[in-house]
Parts: C-alpha cells; sequence; structure tokens
C-alpha cells in the first residue's frame, strides 16, 4: 500500500523520508492555548496534525465519525499512518485525526513545562479549533502510552461526544504498591534523565527498539525526524519528568482524578495490548480491566511496546468500530445467542460428591512407584495414597470455606500447579465449589509458554507444590501464594508463600453450607490452555454449564455412570473421575510427560481400584505397549479386565490399536476426536476403524483420504466449511461426503470464549453458534468424520487446497520410514508439496533423503492419494509439542523445510 | 488422446485426489493442470500434439513456413522436428550444419544472425519464427553478449518485419528474471537487465524487452517463452557432463543439495514453446516460463542424472557460501589467465552466478503458463528419467576422466544447448554497425 512514488511520502518540515505518510493528511493551524502553563491565556500555539477528513470527502463518501488518535512519548502521529490508511480505505470509512501533541512532532515547541493538566487542556484547545466539538458523529479516542491518560483526561471533559475508548500499551493509574517499572525509574533518575531523554537519542532508540519484529531503518528514520536537537527533543523529556511516580508531585492530583474517573463512565472499551512491554507490563493491562470490566480485550504475544507499530491494529479496530457504530452487529453476541446450552437442567460439576458424603469407598487414589517382585509373582501394590467419598467430599468443603475466608472471592482466578491426584482433585473442587475460577497450565507448555500462559491470565492466587513455588518465585509468576506442601516458616519466608493448603484445612472445623455462596452456571469456571502445538498457547474459558455439559458428554458417549472405576493417564479428564461419581486412579508416571506410562504402571493402578476404564494419551499408550513384556500374569489379567479404553490428543494408527486390542482383549477401544475448545466432539472405536477402512476399499463415498475419527458424541453437532482453491472457507455449513473443509461444532460443552484474546475468539465464532476448528476434513456416506489435518496446514496447490494427513499416512507405510510430516512451501496457490521423514534407525542430521527413498515416498504417496511430493527431507526427529508427544510442530517444519529447500542448506532443526 | 473435459468432482474424490476437488472455483479451473501435476501418472500423449487438451484456436502449421534460429543446439532441432510434424514447412538457420535438416520438409540456410543480408535470405517466404540462436557463456565480453543476443534480436525482428512475418516466438531464459535471490513458485517476472546476473542474463533481459517491444507493430505477432533447465537422452551440455564429472568424482553436491529446482524435460520444452507459436493469438506480447512443473532437490536431480547414465552419485559437498566467494574470485580473474591454465571447455570451474544457481531454490508457478498455452507436459519427470535411462542403456558412457577442473552447468542449459547453434550462427569477428547502438541503448536501460 505505501511505497507511492518517493516524493509523496515527504513533509515540508523534514528532509527525511516518512514511508506511509500521505502528505494529502499533513495539516498545521494555529490554535489558541487555554492550558495553566500558558503565561498569556489565549497564546496562539501552531499544532501539526495527520487527519484524513479530505482525502475521504474526495472519495465523495461520508465516514462513519471520528478517531481521535493520542500518541505518547517519544512518538508522533506517525504512529498512526497505518490506521489513518485502512479508516480511510475501510467500505465504511472514519476520519482518524491524528495530533501531534505540542512539543512534540511537527508541533510548536513551547519553550513551557507542559505537564498532564496542560496537555488534556490543549487536545481540548485543539478539538474544539477542528470543530470536533462540535461533530454529530461518534468520536472514539485512540491511544498509546502516556496518550492514554491524556486522551481519557480529553474523554471526561468531553462526554457528549466522546463514543468510546480504544487503549494500546498505556496506563491510567500507577498503583504505588507496585515499583515503577525499572525501564522507566532509570528515565526518572535526576542524574540520568537529561542525557537520556533530551541530551540524546537515548530514549528514543530505547522506545523504537522496544517492536517486535524490529522497525525499519527508514522507519526508525521517521520517528526520530521531529527529534533531531536539543531543543526540539525537549518535550520528550518533560513528558518523562511528568510522570506522577510520587503523591507529591504536580500532577498527582490530575492523575488521580483522571483514573478514578475511568470506572465511573461505561463507554465501549477495546483494549489492544503487546505483551512484551517492559514498561506497561500485565499489571496495567490488569488495572485497566477492573476499571472496564466491560471491555474486549486482545492481548497479541509477543508484540512489544510500540505494538501500533508491530501489529496490525487497524483491521481489527475498524472490526470493532463496525460492530460497534456499523449497524453490522457483534459477531460474539450473535455467537453467543445461537449457540448450544444443552437439553438438561444445570447440574453442578461437583454435585456427585455431594451425595456421597457418607460413602466409604475409595473417590481418589494415588499409586507409588511400580513395586516389583523377584519371583514373579503378584506384586504387593503401592498405594501412595487413598481418599474415600466422604474424606474428599468433607476436604473439599473445609477447603472451599478456608479460602472464602482467606479472601478468595467468587471470579477470582486460581492458578493450579499441582500434579494430577487426590490433592489437584480437591483443589479443584473447592475451586469450583466457591466458584473460584480455575487456571491450568499444565507443564506441557514448557517453562516459557507457561510463563507466558500464566502472566496473561492474571491470576490472582496461585497454589502449588515446592517446585512450582520455586518457578514462581523466580520467573514471577503471579498470585497469592499458597503452597500444596506442608513448609516450614523459613521456606515459606523465603518463598513469599502466606498459607499452606494444610494450615487452611486445619483452620475450618465446621462447615456451614450457608456460607458456601452457589455458583453462577453461566460465570467462568476454568482456563484451559491449548497445547501450543498451533502457536502460542490460548487460554480457553469454560462457564460451569459448560463443565457440566463435557461431563454429562462423556457420561452419555461411553456410559461411565457412577461406581465405575477408571485410570486417570491423561491429564484432562482426570478432573472428571469425581464429577462423574467415578473413582478415579492416578499411576505412577511423569505427568509432564505421557510417554513415561509403564505397561506395569497401568496395570497396577487399574487393580487398586477394579478399574475397568483407562484414560490414556497415544503417547502413553505407545510406551505401554514397548513396555508390556514386563507384565507379571496377574498384570496382564488387570489389563484384560478392562472394558473401555480411551485416548484422546492425537489419533492412533489402527496397527497400534490393534496391538493394544490384544493386551485389552475386553476393551472397547476408543479415541474421541476433539481439541482443548471441545473435547470430545467425536468418538470412533477399533471397529469403526476398521470399518471405515474396509469401506475405503470397497469405495464408499468419502471413506479414505484422511483418519476416521467417527460420529459425533452425544450433544455434539459437526459440519464442515467447504475449502475454496487459496485454502480460505466458504460460509456455508455441509455435511456432503467427501467435501472436504474446515471443520465446525456446536456443543454444550465447547469452550465459552478465548481468554483476552478478541481477535482470535471473533475469528472462531464467524458461524454463529458454531466453533470453527482450525481443522480440516470430511464426511463420508455414514456419516462419519474424516480429520486431515489443521487448515493452517492445508497446501495451497495450483491444482487446488490439498490437507496432508492422508498423504502423511500413506508415507509412513514405506519400509524404513517413521514418523511424517507434509508440509507446504513457497507462495499461496502455488505451493510446493514436501515430505519431511524421520528414518528408521534414526538419521543423525538432518538430510536429503536419497534417490531412491525419495522416489518410494512419492511414489507411495502418489498411488494412495494423488498428491505430487516434489522433495522427501530426512530430520532425526520430528519437533512436537510437549503435553502429547503427539503433535507436530508443523509450522516450524514448514518454515525450515521452506528454508532448506530455499538455500540449500539444512540447518538444525 | 485428449483428456476428458468433464472430469466430475465426484470421480476425483473416489479416486483419492486431492481435497478441494469439489469446490467450484477449484473444479472450474482444473482441467488442465490437475492431473499432468501427478508424477506418473502423466499421459503420454500424442507426441506430435503435447498434451494439449483442445485443438480450437490454434495457429495451423500447414501451408506455412518456419524459421528456427540455432537448430544445431538440442532444443533447435528438437523444436524443428516437432514444427514439421505438426505440418509447417521448416527452415533452419544456423552457421555450421544441423542434423535436423537432413529430415526431409527441412531445408537449411547457414548465415549470422547478426548479418542483415544473412537473415534477409533465411527469412525469404517465412510466416513464422522461433528464434534459439544465442551467446550462451558464463564468461566474455559484454561488447560480444550485446552483439549476438541484443543486436542479433533486433536484426532478426526488423528484418522479419521487412519480409513480412507474422509470428515470432523468442526462446529466452527465466535468468532474465532473476536478480540474485532464490525463486519459489514464482510467475514470469518482467526481464530486468539492470538486476540480471551475469552477462548472459542481463543481454537476453534486453534482448527479451527488445522483442517484446515489437509485438503488434505492423501486424507482427511476438512471444516469449522462458524454458528453465532443459535435459533429455543425449544431452551433452547437462546429462553427460553430470555423468562424466561423477564418474571422475568431481561434481560437487553445493551445500547439501537441497536447494529445490524446476526443469524441463526436452519434449516438453519444445512442444511448449511449438505451443506458444500455435497459440500466439492469445500469447504474443507475454514472457511465459515454461518447466516440468515438478521441482526437486538439485541433489536428487543430480543422483537421478547419474543414475540413469550409469554413473555414482557426488556425495562432496561445497557450502554454498564458500562455493559463492570463490566462484567471484574465478570469475574475475579467469579471463586473465593464460589460455594454457584453462584447461577443458573454457569455462571457469564455478562461476558465482552458477554456484548461486545451484544453492538456491528455482521453481516457478506453472497456472498461467499452462492456462494460456492450454497445454500440459506430456512427459513427467519419471518417464524422462526411464527414457534417459533406456537411452544410455543403448549408449553406454565412456568411463573416462575428462581431465577438465570445470563444474556442469545446470542452470540455463536451455541456453548452452544452444551453444553450438550459436557458435555456428555468430558471425566472427566482423562488427556490426547496429551492435555499438544496442551497446548503447542497453547501458540506458542497465
Amino acid at each position: 500500500m505505501s511505497p507511492q512514488h518517493p516524493g509523496a511520502e515527504r513533509l515540508p518540515f523534514t528532509e527525511t523520508a516518512l514511508p506511509g505518510v500521505d502528505p494529502a493528511w499533513s495539516r498545521t493551524l494555529t490554535v489558541a492555548a487555554t492550558a495553566p502553563v500558558e503565561p498569556v491565556a489565549g497564546r496562539r500555539r501552531r499544532w501539526h496534525v495527520l487527519d484524513n477528513a479530505d482525502a475521504i470527502a474526495a472519495s465523495g463518501r461520508t465516514p462513519q465519525g471520528i478517531v481521535l488518535a493520542v500518541h505518547g512519548n517519544p512518538t508522533w502521529s506517525y504512529l498512526w499512518r497505518d490506521v489513518l490508511r485502512a479508516a480511510q480505505e475501510a467500505e465504511r470509512p472514519w476520519r482518524v485525526v491524528a495530533v501531534d501533541q505540542l512539543d512534540m512532532g511537527f508541533s510548536e515547541r513551547t519553550g513551557l513545562f507542559r505537564r498532564l493538566e496542560d496537555r488534556v487542556q490543549d487536545l481540548g484547545d485543539l478539538t474544539h479549533a477542528l470543530g470536533i466539538d462540535d461533530a454529530d458523529v461518534p468520536v472514539v479516542t485512540l491511544a498509546h502510552d502516556w496518550g492514554g491518560l491524556i486522551s481519557q483526561g480529553w474523554a471526561q471533559e468531553h462526554p457528549e461526544i466522546h463514543a468510546a475508548t480504544v487503549l494500546t500499551n498505556t496506563a491510567v493509574h500507577h498503583d504505588n504498591a507496585e515499583p515503577i517499572p525499572s525501564a522507566l525509574r532509570l528515565a526518572l533518575n535526576r542524574a540520568v534523565h537529561e542525557p537520556l531523554t533530551s541530551g540524546s537519542t537515548a530514549f528514543l532508540d530505547t522506545t523504537l527498539a522496544l517492536c517486535d519484529p524490529t522497525a525499519s531503518k527508514a522507519v526508525k528514520r521517521a520517528y526520530k525526524a521531529p527529534y533531531t536537537s536539543r531543543e526540539r527533543r525537549e518535550g520528550i523529556a518533560h513528558f518523562v519528568a511528568d510522570i506522577p511516580a510520587a503523591a507529591d508531585h504536580p500532577s498527582h492530583a490530575a492523575y488521580e482524578r483522571i483514573a478514578g474517573r475511568m470506572s465511573a463512565r461505561e463507554v465501549p472499551t477495546l483494549l489492544l495490548w503487546g505483551t512484551g512491554d517492559p514498561v506497561f507490563q500485565q499489571r496495567y493491562l490488569d488495572d485497566l480491566m477492573r476499571r472496564a470490566p466491560h471491555a474486549d480485550v486482545h492481548r497479541f504475544e509477543g508484540a512489544k511496546h510500540l505494538l501500533p507499530e508491530a501489529r496490525d491494529i487497524a483491521t481489527p479496530l475498524l472490526t470493532w468500530l463496525d460492530e460497534r457504530f456499523g449497524g453490522v452487529g457483534s459477531v460474539l453476541a450473535a455467537h453467543r445467542e445461537q449457540r448450544s446450552r444443552g437439553r438438561a437442567d444445570f447440574v453442578p460439576f461437583f454435585a456427585e460428591l455431594d451425595a456421597r458424603r457418607t460413602d466409604d469407598s475409595p473417590a481418589v487414589v494415588d499409586m507409588g512407584p511400580v513395586a516389583t517382585t523377584v519371583d514373579g509373582s503378584a506384586p504387593s501394590l503401592n498405594v501412595e495414597r487413598s481418599v474415600s467419598w466422604a474424606q474428599l467430599s468433607g476436604s473439599v468443603d473445609r477447603l472451599a470455606v478456608a479460602l472464602l475466608r482467606t479472601g478468595v472471592r467468587p471470579g477470582d482466578r486460581v492458578n493450579l500447579m499441582v500434579p494430577p491426584g487426590s490433592m489437584l482433585t480437591t483443589l479443584i473442587y473447592a475451586c469450583l465449589r466457591i466458584g473460584a475460577v480455575i487456571v491450568v497450565a499444565d507443564q506441557g507448555l514448557g517453562r516459557k509458554g507457561l510463563t507466558r500462559a500464566l502472566r496473561g491470565s492474571s491470576p490472582r492466587w496461585f497454589i502449588g507444590i515446592r517446585k512450582a513455588l520455586v518457578g514462581a518465585r523466580a520467573l514471577g509468576w503471579p498470585g497469592t501464594r499458597i503452597s500444596a506442601d506442608a513448609m516450614d516458616p523459613v521456606s515459606k519466608k523465603l518463598l513469599g508463600v502466606t498459607h499452606t493448603v494444610a494450615e487452611l484445612m486445619d483452620s475450618v472445623t465446621t462447615v456451614d453450607q450457608a456460607e458456601i455462596p452457589a455458583v453462577d452456571a453461566d460465570a467462568e469456571a476454568a482456563v484451559l490452555f491449548t497445547s501450543g502445538s498451533t502457536g502460542p498457547a490460548k487460554g480457553v474459558v469454560y462457564t460451569h454449564r459448560q463443565m457440566a455439559g463435557m461431563r454429562d458428554t462423556i457420561r452419555d458417549t461411553y456410559g461411565l455412570r457412577a461406581g465405575t472405576g477408571l485410570v486417570a493417564g491423561f491429564a484432562p479428564f482426570a478432573l472428571l473421575g469425581p464429577a462423574l461419581g467415578a473413582a478415579s486412579v492416578t499411576p505412577d508416571m511423569d505427568v509432564t510427560s505421557p510417554k513415561t506410562l509403564t505397561a506395569r504402571a497401568l496395570a497396577q493402578a487399574t487393580m487398586a481400584i477394579r478399574a475397568t476404564a483407562v484414560f490414556a494419551s497415544p503417547a502413553a499408550i505407545a510406551n505401554v505397549l514397548a513396555t508390556a513384556d514386563e507384565l507379571s500374569p496377574a498384570e496382564r489379567d488387570a489389563l484384560a479386565r478392562v472394558d473401555l479404553m480411551l485416548s484422546a490428543g492425537a489419533p492412533i494408527p489402527e496397527e497400534l490399536l490393534t496391538r493394544l486390542q490384544e493386551l485389552m482383549p475386553a476393551a472397547q477401544l476408543h479415541t474421541p476426536y476433539g481439541m482443548t475448545e471441545a473435547l470430545p466432539l467425536t468418538d470412533v472405536s477399533l471397529d469403526v476403524i476398521r470399518a471405515a477402512r474396509e469401506d475405503t476399499q470397497r469405495g464408499v463415498e468419502g471413506a479414505g483420504r484422511g483418519v476416521c475419527v467417527g460420529t459425533p458424541v452425544e450433544g455434539a453437532q459437526l459440519g464442515v466449511l467447504p475449502l475454496r482453491a487459496d485454502g480460505s472457507v466458504s460460509s456455508e455449513i455441509v455435511t456432503t461426503p467427501g467435501v472436504t473443509g474446515e471443520i465446525v461444532a456446536r456443543a454444550p460443552h465447547a469452550k465459552d470464549h478465548y481468554d483476552r484474546l478478541w481477535i482470535t475468539e471473533r475469528a472462531s465464532d464467524l458461524t454463529p453458534g458454531w466453533h470453527r476448528t482450525g481443522d480440516v476434513g470430511h464426511f463420508d456416506a455414514r456419516e462419519r468424520l474424516w480429520y486431515e489435518g489443521r487448515l493452517a496446514h492445508v497446501i495451497t496447490m495450483s491444482h487446488g487446497p490439498v490437507s496432508s494427513v492422508a498423504a502423511e499416512h500413506a508415507a509412513q507405510t514405506v519400509p524404513g520410514v517413521g514418523r511424517v510430516a507434509v508440509v507446504g512451501v513457497g507462495p499461496t496457490g502455488s505451493q510446493s508439496a514436501v515430505a519431511v521423514i524421520e528414518t528408521v534407525p534414526a538419521a543423525s542430521g538432518p538430510a536429503l533423503a536419497d534417490a531412491e527413498l525419495s522416489e518410494r515416498v512419492r511414489a507411495t504417496v502418489d498411488m494412495a492419494t494423488g498428491l505430487p511430493v516434489s522433495a522427501v527431507l530426512v530430520i532425526p526427529e520430528q519437533p512436537t509439542d510437549i503435553r502429547h508427544n503427539s503433535k507436530i510442530d508443523r509450522a516450524e517444519l514448514s518454515d525450515w523445510a521452506e528454508r532448506a529447500l530455499a538455500t540449500g542448506k539444512l540447518s538444525a532443526l | 488422446m485428449s483428456d476428458d473435459p468433464t472430469v466430475s468432482p465426484r470421480r476425483s474424490a473416489r479416486d483419492g485426489r486431492a481435497a478441494g476437488n469439489h469446490d467450484a472455483a477449484s473444479a472450474s479451473s482444473a482441467s488442465a493442470p490437475r492431473d499432468s501435476a501427478v508424477p506418473g501418472s502423466a499421459r503420454i500423449a500424442d507426441p506430435e500434439r503435447g498434451g494439449a487438451t483442445t485443438t480450437g484456436g490454434v495457429l495451423d502449421g500447414s501451408g506455412r513456413t518456419v524459421l528456427v534460429t540455432g537448430a544445431s543446439g538440442m532444443l533447435g532441432g528438437d523444436v524443428a522436428r516437432v514444427l514439421l510434424a505438426r505440418g509447417w514447412r521448416v527452415r533452419v538457420f544456423q552457421r555450421g550444419h544441423a542434423p535436423v535438416a537432413e529430415r526431409e520438409g527441412v531445408d537449411e540456410v547457414l548465415g549470422s544472425v547478426t548479418d542483415p543480408e544473412d537473415v534477409a535470405r533465411a527469412l525469404d517466404g517465412v510466416d513464422d519464427v522461433v528464434h534459439l540462436a544465442a551467446k550462451v557463456s558464463f564468461t566474455g565480453a559484454w561488447e560480444e553478449f550485446v552483439r549476438v543476443n541484443v543486436t542479433g534480436t533486433r536484426v532478426l525482428l526488423c528484418q522479419a518485419q521487412n519480409a513480412g512475418v507474422k509470428n515470432v516466438v523468442f526462446v529466452s531464459s527465466p535468468s532474465v528474471a532473476h536478480t540474485g535471490v532464490s525463486i519459489e513458485g514464482a510467475g514470469a517476472e518482467p526481464a530486468d537487465p539492470g538486476k540480471a546476473r551475469g552477462n548472459y542474463a542481463r543481454s537476453k533481459a534486453a534482448a527479451e524487452l527488445l522483442a517484446l517491444s515489437m509485438d503488434g507493430q505492423r501486424d507482427l505477432k511476438v512471444a516469449a517463452v522462458r524454458p528453465h533447465i532443459v535435459w533429455g537422452p543425449g544431452d551433452t551440455q547437462l546429462v553427460e557432463r553430470v555423468a562424466d564429472r561423477a564418474a571422475a568424482g568431481r561434481m560437487p553436491n553445493l551445500d547439501h543439495g537441497a536447494a529445490m529446482i524446476d526443469t524441463t524435460y526436452i519434449d516438453n520444452a519444445s512442444e511448449g514453446i511449438v505451443r506458444a507459436l500455435e497459440r500466439i493469438d492469445v500469447v504474443h506480447g507475454r514472457a511465459l516460463v515454461l518447466t516440468n512443473g515438478e521441482p526437486r532437490p538439485v541433489g536428487e536431480l543430480i543422483a537421478r542424472m547419474c543414475r540413469a547414465t550409469g554413473s555414482e552419485a557426488p556425495t562432496r559437498s561445497i557450502p554454498g557460501g564458500l562455493a559463492r566467494l570463490a566462484g567471484k574470485v574465478i570469475e574475475t580473474v579467469w579471463p586473465h589467465l593464460p589460455a594454457k591454465l584453462r584447461t577443458g571447455d573454457g569455462e571457469p570451474p564455478m562461476t558465482e552466478f552458477l554456484a548461486e544457481q545451484l544453492s538456491t531454490a528455482h521453481w516457478f508457478d506453472q497456472r498461467e503458463t499452462r492456462e494460456l498455452l492450454d497445454w500440459t507436459p506430456s512427459v513427467s519427470l519419471d518417464e524422462g528419467f526411464s527414457r534417459l535411462a533406456a537411452y544410455y542403456q543403448d549408449h553406454p558412457r565412456p568411463n573416462r576422466r575428462t581431465g577438465s577442473v570445470s563444474l556442469d552447468r545446470v542452470e540455463d542449459v536451455a541456453d548452452e544447448q544452444r551453444a553450438r547453434a550459436e557458435e555456428s550462427s555468430v558471425a566472427s569477428g566482423e562488427e556490426s554497425g547496429n551492435a555499438t547502438t544496442d551497446l548503447q541503448s542497453v547501458r540506458t536501460v542497465v
């Protein structure tokens, strides 16, 4: 858009080119200044603004309203150039007036120290002069950095025309309980303040560096163009010095007043936030969200301080404005209205606990390390802990009351960092009971992913085992800390722990049920996280009604009645046992690594409660099969009694299931398909998988080309949005056999929303009432769904879009080939398919497959799917997510393959 | 044999063809490229027709005379053969005798493309021209490239106009738009004499611009076709050099040989060029990149060529960056070396241009080409390699050491193959008055 003929991007004030600026926007005007700082009131000051009004008028259109864009320090109106352009080119245009504040940008250097109060007044003088005050269209403030406070001050002075607030990486209030961010503290220090801010371009340079991806040199030059000398930079210095760090600061009163009034007026609010900002950190977003709880929030993962520079904020902004003021209606609202709420009345997730207050049979059992016997006789089971229903119910009640008394309120987020087992179960149910929102981020996200997820979801409370508390201290995980482990006073102090769970439990002797408030079925209940194999982990929020929906779906689909015993070897389902009224046992394994579950550990867990149902991940199953030789006869018998086996997370090949069936001959083997946003959506058993394969061979319409994931579970509706040639999807939901498209689902147990990801949430709701899964697949003539991979991984070849799963399965059948990922390289619409394979035995490093192997893989894939594979690359091991050990990171792979095939260099992955 | 134009999406689905066939947009546009893009299943079409799916709206060769310049090379000769089979009377024009001229229906004029009189003689009674003659080399004086490639093209086209020629297909090279970065799935970008790499590509870029600028002048229609890396049986330029170097243990595999490149099997190249002439009403004024549409890592291509010719595949690897640096040095020093030190075929062992070509991706989006030509290649890579193997079973390579230090060219073999043609068509020594003008005009473009 921006590169026009070179002269077009210059303004008369500077020799420096200003990429992206249309000179037609530039406007100067003189305005009578009434700010208190002016020695002579009414002194005329020269302002520079970028204003697209004329450009819109020239195209013969009328703007929907006015966006008053206020920059911070040390930027200028240049920050908003993309917004100006997008707003002007939009179908329903908006006038954007981006100001250069006095002493900043190309506005006048007044030589006065303009403080917050002055700047609010200045902005009022300007909007008055521009006629904005008398406009009969909505005025929306858009601000960044300290522009946030100034724009809020202005909004409070102009309530009759101010219609909405949009803020990006800013703060309206600093809670003095927390220290000012170190980056700012340095700038405020008297000794360094002058040299940093006006004496040199250091402050400018530092700010411009807070942009990810890095701004180009030309753009950086443009930002610095108005600040070429000490005199021209004085405004920057004053801005920094005006940060009201202490109560005796001259601007403190104005500051407190503006911040205080923000909560008083509820106008539509959009908060767009770069998460990597060392100055305006998450706590400032939390503060804004407290002041505007109704705000739509989107956190841009990885973006730093200069968010408007690093990310496209214009598109979501205009979409939001359109929904608010353009009469097009809110996608989220339509989605909420039309989605499934389930047929049955709401029964709280924890209802089974209440029903079993007097039941002394085991509810939750934790297994210790596998006991071995030398002579192969039946081993004694190493049960580490066994909690009866009566005990569990009592503990949950006591802990619920204790948490309330400690200050945990309904709606408070509580981060639980406790491994699966009886302690986690107690904590989860106690939190849900009082309406506290559980935040469950497993270590499968990795340390960085975990920190990102936790910071982003702002839990008020942190309950963890010692190791987690150490991490919390070291990595700055938020929340008031409660220890799940018993802890001595020294450790408590060291780790900043306020309470231990044991202390809390002991503090409550009798429970008065009246003390526990009833839960609101439609209030938030849990925040779970996606695995991160498809981009940064997203927080997924469930309400109590949706949690209950998940329980009911599992119960009704698999006939899991109260009294069943189940092995909880798969984290998301581990919390379901008590809700189902089923006794659950946690096998001995490293829960952070599913593949550590051994056959013996599984068998012993089964024996401990005579479990007949097993939940395990695909990676765990692979290891169970690999270690099956170690089983004693008694253990084999225990597994032979299992009648239901559930494995979710990733598809399991039929061959693996067949081997598992030998180990569990009585079991129905099910591999439900679903995702963190809706689990499960379909169910498929080994029998159905076999039938589907036979149907493929018989040529049943739609059978084949992917992984058969079966039919919808109880309560779920599924369909697909057919793929278009460019890889995008159509809007009509179909279930026509053989038609490939994005899988959409409507179910009472689908997520409520993505946490603080307004743009992502809206995208997933574009088919109102349905969740867009981001997966692709198709139905066959027997109403079975076939999964074909991720929408983002669809390869857009010149003959149309192609999903990869069928090709991958075909390639895996070539002797000597391990796991395969088929990815696209090249531009959309003319991509080329590349097979990235593991070999057996594994290669020592990345390499081009030799010509024979390449031909075999190519011919096999061609035969099975008709997909032309251009290159076959060998890697030692596929990059996978930690949680499931099974989802291949195709985004990373395709980047790598693209690089390798473009440059010829096979770098390490 | 012609493709069933009414492939139903349903049938495709049963066949297990790629997803999305059901989509209206893809179904409507998929008639030509889909099946042919699938290796191993390419129709072995009527060799005289290529994979063309329709015969409507095409130029019919019967009763017409076509001039092929540079027909002593592999590609030029094959183009002449295909034209002949499609009903054209064929005349070939180059400096020395071309084997194809021995066929019935082919007559031959010998001469230089830079000599207006020679050219006028060759053009007498000609309706259409396929212009392949060019100077192809990785070294040499800039003036010489301009003289043959730019001036030669100018002379030919001007004389063609005078002679009342109607249609010209200018055979070019994708390197005319290649500025040194990798090409992945790109279409035919405009030729850029200022940014193209090396004297050959720059002069061809200028020539292509010149040729296309004459499209529409005085009823003349001009199209440019850029085949990318042409190879086939009996190809002394690429296939046999690869085989010989590999046998001698001299064929380094740049980096890991992973750079993905498009190539064109000889039959597809000549059929595509002829098809451009047949479809001149649609493609005139344009440049089209022509390939098999089956990109492969360069290492795999070389290995398969070696296997087809019965030689050992290379295992040596020179990092691309190092090779590029070495190439730069050699390129600079080479022309100044005494002739006796320049052993082998007279080319430097590895020029920077060549290193870059072998270590960066070069593959193209063939949708536009196939749509405009209404044609798809008839010989898949697999089929091409088996034809290659069959040929070399009958014509085994002597297991000899070449004694050359030069490295084979993979890039622009299409042009290299015309080298012989060029050698015979370039008038030696004599300066054409036009050359000076063209030098200046190219300089101003550059």
